[in-house]
């Protein structure tokens, strides 16, 4: 006798919590070869705003850390990736129609790039920031520090989890909060890391996960006054370039689509990308 | 006059040489513009100093069509080091030219002379100094090896400092490898069409540098031209939206020097004699013109009579009058229109409650004038802590916590600028990381350098300019080999590392709307 398998509800991911959508909606997600997976939420607008709230509550604390315990952190995640390694093969083998070891190179990949990120964490800022000699009796120096709130269309198609977490890692490492807009066909990979990261001392709220339709839910985010930065890295097949001008009222940072398998390439730009450069000048005394 | 009376000490218009008219200045000569030409005044005098051309499209169409050719044809092929050599000889015009530079400025602007003279005139020299030394060491801005320049630079510049913004726009431009157009605005062209003639003197090559005349609509053809590959800006946070919407779709660089709203705090334990020097330096500098101004004051609530009596007096000691006058502190507002402008906000501030206290001065009989003026009584939804005013307005707000502090200081969509002033340097530090704008005075306010990254947080825009985060607005990575895998071996091939190289053209890339 087979046993009954005992199938998982996909949920969104808000302020450290794993809500329905607030809508009712779902939508179906189904394998490489059409075969119905689950139903998965369909976020709608009072998600996005929440999720907005819940990122904006989240960044004293999340930015506030020291850079050591946050490059902790995130390296935390690369590790209880590593243990779940086989649960993420199976996802995606099952919705990108890879083979066990296609996906395992790309689960490799992305716990790689945790890694990768979370050494940053505590030095992007000497490599971009620097001491400035001003002429005068000032002590004078110039930090990067996170944006704040940024919005971000995961990259969509294949490489559901290495896209993923190319796009969220880097916002991160600064000490941004981010609102990301899933893979809409392959969300798989986005709700369980959801799971893993609920469960590896990364803040509520300091990442939040929304599954749905870009086309809809972008916009919303685009617009909103409490986003700071958008990145459309996984929006090359919307309407992006009026999702720019939407986030232009608000005078969002915004970092262009990119497209195929290089789009989000590990990089010490996607980190300072959305970073403010802060100086500060103190007069010195004059013996 | 209610304090000391001293006698008139102009500075002398005698070592002006200015034309009656000036042309725009495309591909190293001043050709008239096919526009109707305005003229620029004294906003001191309202009498008219030059008639000055005016750029339709085609004139725009000419001036980038000419930094283009002088693009390709001369300027990206010229050695870092003969860059910098052009940039040290312009900085050393600006010092030989400085007087004279100095009191076309305070003439065209309003400024007073001791402004111009010892801090806008110097620091262009200082600018050109600074990025003229960088021209050969662009594998240290920090985008690796070998970046490259961007192309045809669009650079629109405001009144508040004239010749400063051009020095700011077009010194890292060139020094970056670069070619520029730049529009000066309208009420102050007068020493961007001097500075032409310093480009002349210099010998650069021509079409490096082109400065066109006009008003709004000159920019916006300029910043929407299609063969621009930089755009940067600064100006009113509403102009910036619109060009941030112009360019959205396109591949040009943006860079954003918007509002602001800056509060400059004093804490109770502040040197109070420095405290209202650098309350009145922050507000009443450049009659307040300043988008970094601190125009909100955040005063604990312990010291607040005090520091506002201390300010009152002060306030009676400054000198309203003839910009060329070398004790004048207060100049003349630049426009009618920004006159109109802080009298209306001002109006505003009283009739929601306010408590208005305005200086006692004579005010000239002709140009555009406002005296010192300080809102007391202010709360943080009054449109006086909200709005820019952008005129000698001062809004005197409390608090009695840090935390109290840092939040009204942030409660603001703007985040160009904060002052601190406190005798603790442990608080100081405190209170400057929670603050959300990019540029921090600790007990002093309103300085500049060349080496010092100066721009905003949230609307005050984005961008940098001055020291190497300045010089890199203007560059992009160079071709590199990199990776794609953050594992991959190091000997095999690989892909490319930064995001600019590795980001594969968008699929759709089209006009924006507007």
């Amino acid at each position: 006798m087979t046993r009954l398998a005992v199938p998982k509800t996909y949920k969104l991911y808000i302020g450290g919590k794993f809500p329905r959508s607030e809508s009712g909606r779902v939508y179906e997600v189904v394998s490489k070869r059409g075969d119905f997976i689950a139903n998965a939420a369909k976020a709608s607008r009072k998600d996005a705003r929440d999720a907005v709230v819940a990122a904006r509550a989240a960044i004293s604390g999340w930015a506030g850390s020291t850079a050591y315990n946050r490059g902790q952190v995130l390296y935390r995640i690369a590790e209880l990736l590593e243990g779940r390694r086989a649960q993420f093969i199976d996802e995606i083998v099952q919705s990108e129609g890879l083979n066990a070891a296609a996906a395992s190179a790309q689960v490799n990949e992305a716990i790689d790039r945790w890694v990768w990120y979370a050494g940053w964490a505590d030095k992007y800022v000497q490599v971009a920031g620097n001491a400035n000699p001003v002429a005068g009796p000032y002590f004078n120096i110039s930090v990067p520090e996170p944006t704040g709130v940024v919005a971000i269309v995961a990259p969509q198609g294949a490489g559901s989890l290495v896209g993923f977490v190319s796009a969220i890692a880097p916002a991160l490492v600064a000490g941004n909060t981010v609102v990301v807009i899933a893979n809409e066909t392959m969300p798989l990979s986005a709700i369980s890391l959801s799971e893993v990261l609920a469960t590896s001392d990364v803040p509520g709220g300091v990442v939040n996960v929304l599954t749905g339709s870009p086309a809809e839910i972008a916009p919303w985010l685009a617009g909103h006054a409490d986003v700071n930065a958008l990145d459309l890295v996984g929006a090359g097949a919307l309407d992006w370039v009026d999702l720019q001008i939407i986030a232009a009222d608000t005078l969002k940072r915004v970092f262009p689509p990119e497209n195929g398998p290089d789009a989000a390439t590990p990089s010490l730009d996607r980190i300072t990308g959305f970073t403010e450069t802060k100086t500060v000048w103190h007069t010195k005394a004059l013996i | 006059m209610s304090f000391l009376e001293y006698a008139p000490a102009p500075e002398s218009q005698a070592i002006l040489n200015l034309r009656s008219d000036y042309g725009l200045f495309i591909d190293g000569e001043f050709t008239a513009g096919r526009g109707a030409p305005f003229q620029t005044i004294s906003p001191a005098t309202e009498k008219q100093i030059a008639m000055i051309s005016n750029a339709n499209e085609a004139d725009v169409d000419a001036a980038v069509a000419a930094a283009r050719r002088a693009y390709d044809g001369s300027w990206s092929r010229l050695s870092g080091s003969d860059r910098g050599k052009y940039l040290f000889r312009i900085a050393r015009l600006v010092q030989e030219r400085a007087r004279e530079l100095a009191v076309a400025e305070s003439l065209d602007n309003g400024k007073p002379i001791k402004e111009s003279r010892d801090v806008d005139v110097p620091l262009v020299a200082a600018w050109f100094f600074y990025y003229a030394g960088w021209a050969d060491k662009l594998d240290h801005a920090g985008l690796g090896p070998g970046p490259a320049s961007l192309g045809v630079a669009a650079q629109v510049i405001p009144w508040n400092f004239p010749l400063l913004m051009l020095a700011w726009k077009i010194a890292p431009a060139l020094a970056a490898g670069n070619t520029v157009v730049l529009k000066p605005a309208e009420t102050t062209p007068l020493t961007a069409l001097l500075f032409a003639e310093i480009v002349q003197q210099a010998d650069l090559p021509p079409g490096v540098v082109n400065i066109i005349t006009g008003a709004g609509d000159t920019g916006q053809a300029l910043v929407n031209h299609p063969d621009v590959n930089k755009v940067a800006f600064t100006g009113s946070t509403s102009v910036g939206r619109a060009i941030a919407r112009s360019v959205a779709g396109t591949d040009k660089k943006v860079t954003l020097e918007l509002g602001g709203k800056a509060a400059n705090i004093v804490f109770d334990d502040a040197p109070i004699d420095q405290a209202i020097e650098g309350i009145v330096n922050g507000i009443f500098f450049n009659q307040g013109h300043v988008c970094c101004a601190g125009s909100r004051l955040l005063v604990q609530e312990s010291i607040h009579d005090d520091v506002v009596d201390r300010l009152k007096e002060r306030l009676s000691t400054l000198r309203l009058g003839d910009p060329l006058d070398k004790n004048t502190d207060i100049g003349a507002i630049n426009s009618a229109e920004q006159l109109a402008r802080i009298r209306e906000l001002s109006d505003i501030g009283e009739n929601e409650g306010a408590e208005r206290w305005t200086a006692e001065c004579a005010i000239p009989e002709d140009g555009f004038w406002f005296a010192p003026t300080i809102f007391t009584n202010v709360s943080t939804s009054h449109r006086i802590a909200r709005d820019e005013i952008f005129g000698p307005v001062l809004s005197v707000l409390t608090f009695r916590t840090p935390a109290e502090a840092i939040a009204k200081a942030n409660n603001t969509p703007y985040g160009l600028s904060a002052g601190i002033w406190s005798d603790k340097g442990s608080r100081i530090l405190a209170v400057a990381d929670k603050l959300r704008a990019g540029v921090i005075w600790a007990n002093t306010f309103n300085r500049f350098d060349p080496a010092s990254p100066f721009g905003g947080y949230k609307e005050s825009g984005y961008g940098r300019e001055g020291g190497r985060q300045g010089l890199a607005a203007y560059l992009k990575p160079g071709n590199r080999p990199g990776q794609r895998s953050v594992a991959a071996p190091a000997a095999k091939p690989q892909a490319s590392v930064t995001r600019a190289q590795s980001k594969s053209k968008p699929v759709a890339r089209k006009k924006a709307a507007k």
